[in-house]
């Protein structure tokens, strides 16, 4: 072990400990103390006017699409990145990992690109009567983009450990490759697939760029949590953006409990 | 309770006359061998399907914006990216990136040593938090640092609608990468050699440079360069916080979204987000080569 001198040890920690609470212990504590100043009661009630009780339920109406979507595939983009024989597997992973990499502003244009007025399907869409762009479907479309990553990045390296050993004694065994699969190999990546959907789930619920590109910001319409938060900013309601975004960051709060709770790095 | 037990004892009066052992790999049964035995999903229904889903959720968009950024030939492509504006957007996010990640592999590994080889109360807790940025909402983590560094600061000080203000959003956002890429190495990080260093007569900070360093570099490298690539992309803790002022503090992510909305030049915009789509390919490209030379020392 390093020999620290006590004194590097507590200047260490100190400088460590300080960068940590400048950056984010005490602005998060801050925006939390200015929210409940005024009371629990100024806060309810400014999160449960119309409009905010209509973008919360947006918002979790996406998530609620998106989530699932994401578990399954994702679930299914781990096994053939991990058990496949496939050729291009380092290509099929570089697109897995794109949207971490990739601006959720570039996303939304991309896919105004597409669905759009001026879109590749945009005329065939316009003329059956289809509202991509500026509604719901755009948004799930957005944020299905980028939450996508999560679940097969979590599941792919506890694939990868538990090895392929019991799914070929459970087929040899006469299951079928769904028996293997629901019996076998769900349960033992459980952990790795919680933590992919609490991820997914966040990422979801806290998506900004993207939605705010494709959704046009209709008051009422197309208005999520976090959007909400924006417009009551730009439009000098400091309270109402604190408010709303209290909701955002106590449900942000909940899903870290819940990482600390799943991580598969550590539970062991 | 003992019924268990009593049956489990060998060569008991019940027990059934032993079966000879030999025949049993004889006479078994020809079982049907599975060479290659599937989870489902990995079959070719499996592979289709997520082949069509990554084409029609990642690549059609992706696809869609790089044709359509050159729509109007390639001249007119020219013009959008080497637009004085969009010029000083990229070369500004490009550095200030570069900074923040620079920033972070300093800062990432003190956390990361402070939270391994240190001890203190409160720790659980201080780990825990370092996951925060990845939950809060980029538009929350904006809004949260206006409230202390922001126009009504309790400590006095503003930082907004300055270029100070654009890196520190970016340093909040990228906060847990470093920390999370050096930390598990840190943690199996073989003792002895620091041991021995420090037996020989090296001081701390030589045995730090020297045998510690060397191990960390991959880690941090690689938590580095996905700081760097997050914060090429980000908006949303950007924009409330930096006033986007064009050739000040305005981000190629900002000056996309910008042309997109006011002045309905979307082509304009999609060769600008092309440059950044690049930039972001070339960075996940790197990031590939890091990891898969860091898992070969490994």
């Amino acid at each position: 072990m390093l020999e620290q001198s006590r004194s590097t040890r507590i200047t260490l920690r100190c400088v460590a400990l300080a960068y940590l609470a400048l950056l984010l212990g005490i602005p998060v504590g801050l925006v939390l103390y200015r929210t409940f100043e005024h009371g629990v009661g100024a806060v309810w009630d400014s999160v449960t006017t119309p409009a905010a009780i209509h973008a919360f339920s947006l918002t979790l109406e996406i998530a609620a699409i998106a989530v699932p979507l994401n578990t399954v595939l994702g679930i299914l983009t781990a096994l053939v990145l991990v058990r496949g024989r496939i050729r291009g597997k380092a290509i099929l992973e570089a697109i897995v990992d794109l949207p971490f990499a990739i601006s959720p502003v570039v996303v939304g244009l991309a896919l105004i690109l597409v669905y759009g007025r001026i879109g590749w399907f945009g005329p065939w869409l316009a003329d059956h009567g289809i509202a991509i762009i500026f509604s719901l479907p755009g948004m799930v479309l957005a944020t299905v983009f980028v939450s996508l990553p999560f679940v097969a990045r979590e599941v792919s390296p506890v694939l990868r450990e538990i090895g392929d050993e019991q799914e070929q004694a459970a087929a040899t065994l006469g299951a079928s490759s769904w028996q293997t699969f629901w019996r076998v190999t769900l349960p033992a990546i459980r952990w790795g697939v919680a933590y992919g959907v609490v991820l997914t789930v966040a990422r979801c619920i806290g998506e900004f760029g993207a939605v705010s590109v494709v959704s046009g910001k209709i008051a009422g319409q197309t208005e999520t949590l976090t959007l909400l938060v924006e417009k009551r900013f730009t439009n000098f309601d400091l309270a109402g953006a604190y408010a709303a975004s209290a909701l955002l960051a106590i449900i942000a709060l909940a899903t870290l409990l819940a990482m600390t709770r799943l991580n598969p790095r550590k539970d062991h | 309770m003992s019924t268990p037990l009593l049956s489990e004892g060998v060569g008991g009066p019940d027990s059934p006359p032993a079966q000879p052992a030999g025949p049993r790999g004889g006479t078994a049964r020809p079982t049907r061998v599975h060479r290659r035995a599937r989870a489902g999903g990995t079959g070719p229904l499996g592979i289709g399907v997520v082949t069509i889903w990554l084409s029609l959720i990642v690549l059609l968009p992706l696809a869609a914006v790089t044709v359509k950024a050159l729509d109007d030939g390639t001249g007119t492509f020219w013009d959008a990216v080497s637009s004085k504006q969009a010029v000083n957007a990229l070369v500004f996010t490009l550095v200030v990136s570069l900074v923040a990640a620079a920033i972070n592999a300093v800062t990432g590994t003190l956390v990361a040593w402070v939270l391994v080889r240190d001890d203190f109360k409160g720790k659980g807790a201080v780990n825990a938090l370092i996951d925060l940025p990845f939950a809060l909402p980029t538009i929350v983590a904006g809004l949260t640092l206006i409230a202390l560094y922001g126009k009504n600061s309790p400590v006095g000080i503003d930082v907004t609608y300055t270029r100070t203000a654009v890196l520190l959003a970016l340093l909040f956002v990228t906060l847990p990468f470093v920390v999370r890429s050096v930390q598990p190495v840190l943690i199996e990080l073989d003792r002895e050699m620091e041991e021995a260093s420090t037996s020989l007569g090296a001081t701390p900070g030589q045995t730090f440079r020297h045998i510690v360093l060397p191990n960390l570099r991959p880690a941090i490298l690689s938590g580095a360069a996905l700081s760097f690539a997050r914060a090429v992309g980000e908006f949303g803790s950007i924009v409330l916080i930096s006033g986007n002022v064009p050739f000040q503090t305005e981000v190629s992510s900002v000056y996309i979204f910008k042309l997109q909305e006011s002045s309905q030049n979307p082509i304009a915009a999609a060769a600008v987000a092309v440059v950044l789509l690049l930039v972001s390919l070339v960075v996940l490209i790197g990031i590939r080569v890091l990891e898969r030379r860091g898992g070969d020392h490994a």
